[in-house]
């Protein structure tokens, strides 16, 4: 009960069942060391991107993903005064760059997997439900789609369209929904074989009627946890395209960017080779401890949507 | 014909195998094959055999969940006798608020992710029968009916025990106020004791509200308990059929007779001759030639490897397909 | 006569994320040599649990809490709760076997026939193996003239068959040799259970078997090497009414020839009317009766076994049929006293304060005892 006794509500848990279901799960997760923590660092992260404006103010307000820098020395300066986290190439603020970083990084999670979960569940549900030659074309698509190689993609629409981070994110979606379709369809294929799909064509249900109201609210799951983890991964992997220099511009907010940005001097000079270890290694803990934030509610959810785990 | 209420005229329903890159269909699995029966307003007609008799298609196929392969499947609705394998769209989404079926396994027939509510409520929101307040209204009576009551509205099925869940499936397939309903197993899954106040609650309700069962079961003893009268099926063929009463007191056919020699009877002092068929079920797909039933049969002849036996009246009714059945009457002592 | 088979207040606990299941409460019967015990219940109480305590196989977080499980053989008794890993590894499947419910489960899918057969074999008679491997090559230099090196080799090789047995499988010279025989032994163990074309069988695998079959090949299995004791765990619920009938006679027939004790777990009541000798009925953990099958449903003492008898449907009867009110027992929480007692229509103040013991039926009949205060 959770989240309710914060809330002092006299809820009747009795006459909201939903609310009983989701207060259970929520139990669950709270009891789990790992998932708890991963919760955390998820919620760390969103304040952060909520109140970014008020943590690192904006010098322009109508750019607020522009990182300010005070001179163009490409030495970077390590943490002090003005600067909490120091600043890097070109004197970019890292400070700035890593919290308004966590809006683009929610956003390009939020988008990509948003994108490719409509898409991937739309192709197979259509697949799983319809079989025949209509699975067999998609199918075949998914194929296709699998074998393209995401890097030499990226680059080629960056070439055609231009280097920013809406185009990477273009063909992470394009990259990344065929599993997302194979693996929805492999769930259907179960789930419309179960009795009460068959109960429910028996009662003169239409087709869609039974995929939403039965087939998807079952088949859902195995997508619901991928795409959690996606969430952290497709951040992950923008970066490393944003390392490469396909992504953002430089001196936009991102984490990856800026670790681009830092690519001379992640190795200091000889004897000393951590002096600018701030320029690569926060930037580099913010991605890191989002993904893991990711993960560790991926596996949790499924752990819940288990349902050997589940009660009974 | 005056007071059927469906009428299976030379039913089949075969199963294509695919096969190739084409998936053109290599063979078929003859499921039901030429079956015709009838039922009579007001009857609960029991529908024996094992697995793979068909018995289970039969009922899908009744129900328009599986595609016949030919024959007709006659309902009376509203007066005369139609053939429903012929409806479409809309005439067949009225049909179903007539036929409806309560599944073997109570776990499964359910949607874990539905409540109650609009698991019984469903059929009545797909048909537009009613809404809102009064449709709230209509479950709770179902509710009642079943055995349960209105706190049960709100519930989820994993919450309730196989027995209740067994009890929302057929207020579910009452909601529609059908006039034929097919049981498949509806007890196999469930306890002793369970079984026993499921099987009441059928029959109440079928006395009540003069419905008409088609009672699929392999479990005799059930069988023999709510119907009236009994058809026996053996791989997709129909082999005898009868009264209830009559078919254990003189069953004909040889697979009949093995069949009830098997039931294990809960008495220790009913010392019975036990007929051991050998051999297991043969495969639908390449079921043996003419009688189906020759490779395992006592009394098999060469005119039962070569011709299918037809169904014949041997009196008051009770139908049976086998060549030998004088010999068969002969050596178990039954009247023709 | 001691029983083969003597359990002793036994009591088992499942510790679960949502409470203790006290699956088992003192349960305490003893199974006949020779006899086939029949255990009676519905789902929940505890049946299967209570067999599977008496090979050890119940995982973590069940857990034996007390009690003893006495294996009387050959004049010594064995505590089978106490008793190490390595021997109750050596007792199964050799002194005490076991068949499950669904024969598919029970048998490997990317094994062949033969090789699961031979298994029983390979791991509990090893001895005899290797002396029917020699005796084969004996056989066969008889017939083929030996000259005096061929002797050396033969003597030479029955010292190394000897010596390195416990490593034999793993060799693969001689183990091969080994799972031959083996193998061949499984044909001729098929074979007497009455399975056609033992020699195609054993090079199948289990799902080109039909059901009545793969019951058959893990009922052979489980007789292998020839078990006092054969615990049955509902092998014919899920088959096929005929299928079942044969089965159930193969069971009857093994029964004679191998001289074993079965216990034999069941729902279904006609079933156990054919099969048992004497019965017992458990409910929600508890043990309810215990009689000779036809005092049982003749005289059913207890109140649930009662009901329970009045609940299956009687040929030729059309009488509505008898229920039981209310609900099986949660197990983390169960009621009071008799476990029965919520349900029982007979129940009495002191039911729910105290357990009742077993009490012996009217008569003073020892064979028929009753856990029930209305025979204190």
């Amino acid at each position: 009960m959770f989240f309710l006794k914060k809330r002092r509500f006299v809820l009747d848990l009795e006459r909201h069942p939903r609310l009983k279901e989701f207060n259970f799960s929520f139990g669950k997760i709270m009891k789990n060391p790992l998932s708890v923590t991963g919760l955390s660092l998820i919620f760390i992260f969103f304040t952060i991107a909520v109140f970014a404006p008020l943590i690192a103010p904006p010098p322009k307000p109508q750019e607020p993903f522009r990182i300010p820098h005070e001179g163009y020395s490409v030495v970077p300066k390590p943490p002090g005064p003005g600067h909490p986290f120091g600043t890097t190439t070109k004197q970019y603020d890292i400070f700035y760059g890593v919290i308004w970083g966590t809006r683009t990084a929610f956003r390009i999670g939020f988008m990509v997997v948003g994108s490719i979960l409509v898409i991937g569940i739309a192709l197979g549900s259509i697949s799983g439900y319809f079989g025949g030659i209509v699975d067999e074309v998609i199918m075949r698509i998914v194929d296709i789609f699998m074998a393209l190689p995401l890097l030499i993609l990226a680059m080629a629409i960056v070439t055609a369209l231009g280097r920013s981070l809406d185009n990477i994110m273009k063909s992470l979606i394009i990259v990344g929904w065929p599993i997302y379709a194979r693996t929805i369809r492999g769930s259907i294929l179960t789930i419309r074989e179960e009795d009460f799909v068959k109960a429910a064509q028996a009662q003169g249900a239409g087709t869609l009627r039974i995929i939403f109201k039965h087939v998807l609210p079952n088949a859902i799951y195995p997508v619901l946890i991928l795409a959690s983890l996606d969430i952290g991964a497709m951040v992950l992997t923008a970066a490393a395209l944003s390392f490469l220099g396909l992504g953002a511009q430089e001196g936009y907010a991102d984490w990856g960017q800026m670790v681009s940005l830092a690519r001379n001097y992640i190795v200091g000079p000889q004897g000393q080779p951590l002096l600018y270890w701030y320029v690569v290694t926060i930037p580099g803990l913010f991605i890191l401890f989002f993904v893991l934030g990711w993960n560790l509610l991926g596996d949790a959810l499924r752990d819940i949507f288990d349902p050997k785990m589940r009660r009974k | 014909m005056e007071g059927h209420l469906i009428e299976i005229r030379d039913l089949k329903t075969y199963y294509p195998i695919r096969g190739g890159v084409i998936g053109r269909a290599k063979n078929f699995v003859r499921a039901v094959d030429e079956v015709s029966l009838f039922l009579r307003r007001g009857e609960c007609l029991g529908l024996v055999g094992e697995s793979g008799c068909g018995k289970t298609t039969l009922g899908k196929t009744i129900l328009q969940l599986e595609k016949a392969t030919a024959g007709q499947i006659l309902l009376d609705l509203s007066g005369k006798l139609q053939d429903i394998t012929a409806l479409r769209g809309k005439r067949l989404k009225r049909l179903r608020e007539k036929l409806q079926i309560v599944f073997q396994d109570p776990s499964t027939s359910l949607n874990p992710r539905m409540l109650v509510k609009n698991i019984i409520g469903e059929a009545l929101a797909i048909h537009h029968l009613a809404r809102g307040r009064e449709r709230i209204t209509h479950v709770s009576g179902l509710l009642k009916a079943v055995g349960l009551n209105e706190d049960h509205l709100m519930r989820y099925p994993h919450e309730f025990s196989g027995g209740q869940r067994q009890r929302i499936a057929i207020a579910r397939a009452l909601a529609t106020n059908p006039d034929f309903i097919i049981l498949d197993e509806p007890t196999s899954a469930l306890d002793v004791s369970v079984q026993a106040q499921i099987l009441n609650l059928l029959i109440d309700l079928k006395n009540e509200l003069n419905l008409t069962y088609l009672f699929i079961t392999h479990h005799l003893l059930v069988v023999e308990h709510v119907s009236d009268r009994i058809a026996v099926m053996y791989l997709g063929k129909l082999v005898e059929l009868s009264k209830t009463s009559d078919l254990f007191r003189r069953a004909f056919h040889p697979y009949t007779i093995a069949l009830l020699s098997a039931i294990p009877i809960p008495d220790p002092d009913m010392q019975r001759e036990r007929i051991i068929l050998t051999g297991d079920v043969p495969d639908p797909i390449d079921p043996p030639t003419g009688c189906r039933f020759h490779p395992r049969c006592a009394f098999a002849e060469t005119l039962c490897r070569e011709v299918e036996p037809q169904l014949e009246d041997v009196g008051g009714g009770h139908l049976v397909a086998c060549h030998r059945r004088e010999a068969v009457a002969k050596k178990y002592g039954i009247e023709v | 006569m001691q029983p083969i088979l003597d359990i002793e207040k036994l009591e088992v606990n499942f510790y679960t994320y949502e409470g203790v299941v006290q699956a088992i409460d003192e349960i305490s019967f003893t199974l006949e040599d020779g006899d086939t015990l029949g255990v009676v219940g519905e789902t929940g109480c505890g049946k299967s649990v209570a067999v599977l305590s008496i090979l050890r196989l119940i995982l973590p977080p069940g857990r034996i809490e007390s009690g003893k499980i006495l294996y009387n053989t050959a004049g010594s008794s064995y505590d089978l709760v106490q008793k190490s890993e390595e021997f109750m590894r050596e007792l199964r499947g050799n002194d005490v076997s076991m068949i499950f419910q669904e024969a598919g489960n029970a048998l490997n899918p990317v094994l062949t026939i033969g090789e699961q057969v031979s298994e029983s074999f390979l791991l509990h008679r090893q001895g005899e193996l290797c002396e029917s491997v020699l005796k084969n090559i004996d056989e066969k230099m008889e017939v083929s003239g030996s000259a005096p090196f061929i002797q050396l080799a033969r003597r030479r090789y029955g010292r190394k068959l000897n010596k390195a047995r416990g490593n034999l499988l793993r060799d693969r010279r001689y183990g091969c040799l080994l799972r031959r025989e083996a193998v061949r032994w499984s044909v001729d163990l098929l074979r007497s259970l009455g399975i056609p074309n033992p020699e195609q069988v054993v090079k199948r695998y289990p799902h080109e078997l039909s059901g009545g079959m793969q019951q058959r090949v893990v009922i052979s299995m489980a007789l292998a090497c020839n078990p006092a004791v054969l615990i049955a765990d509902e092998p014919t619920s899920n088959l096929d009414v005929t299928i079942q009938a044969q089965i159930l006679r193969l069971i009857e027939d093994l029964k004679e020839r191998y001289h074993s004790s079965i216990l034999f777990i069941t729902h279904d009541l006609g079933v156990v009317s054919e099969i048992a000798d004497k019965v017992i009925v458990l409910y929600a953990g508890t043990l309810v009766e215990f009689s000779k099958v036809r005092e049982l449903f003749k005289k059913p003492l207890h109140p649930y076994t009662k009901a329970l008898l009045h609940s299956v449907p009687r040929l030729g009867s059309r009488e509505r049929l008898e229920s039981i009110r209310g609900n099986v027992p949660n197990l983390i929480d169960p009621p009071s006293g008799c476990r029965f007692h919520p349900r029982c229509p007979y129940v009495m103040d002191i039911c729910r304060e105290r357990k009742p013991q077993l009490y012996r039926g009217p008569g003073g009949d020892e064979h028929h005892l009753v856990a029930c205060f209305l025979y204190r």
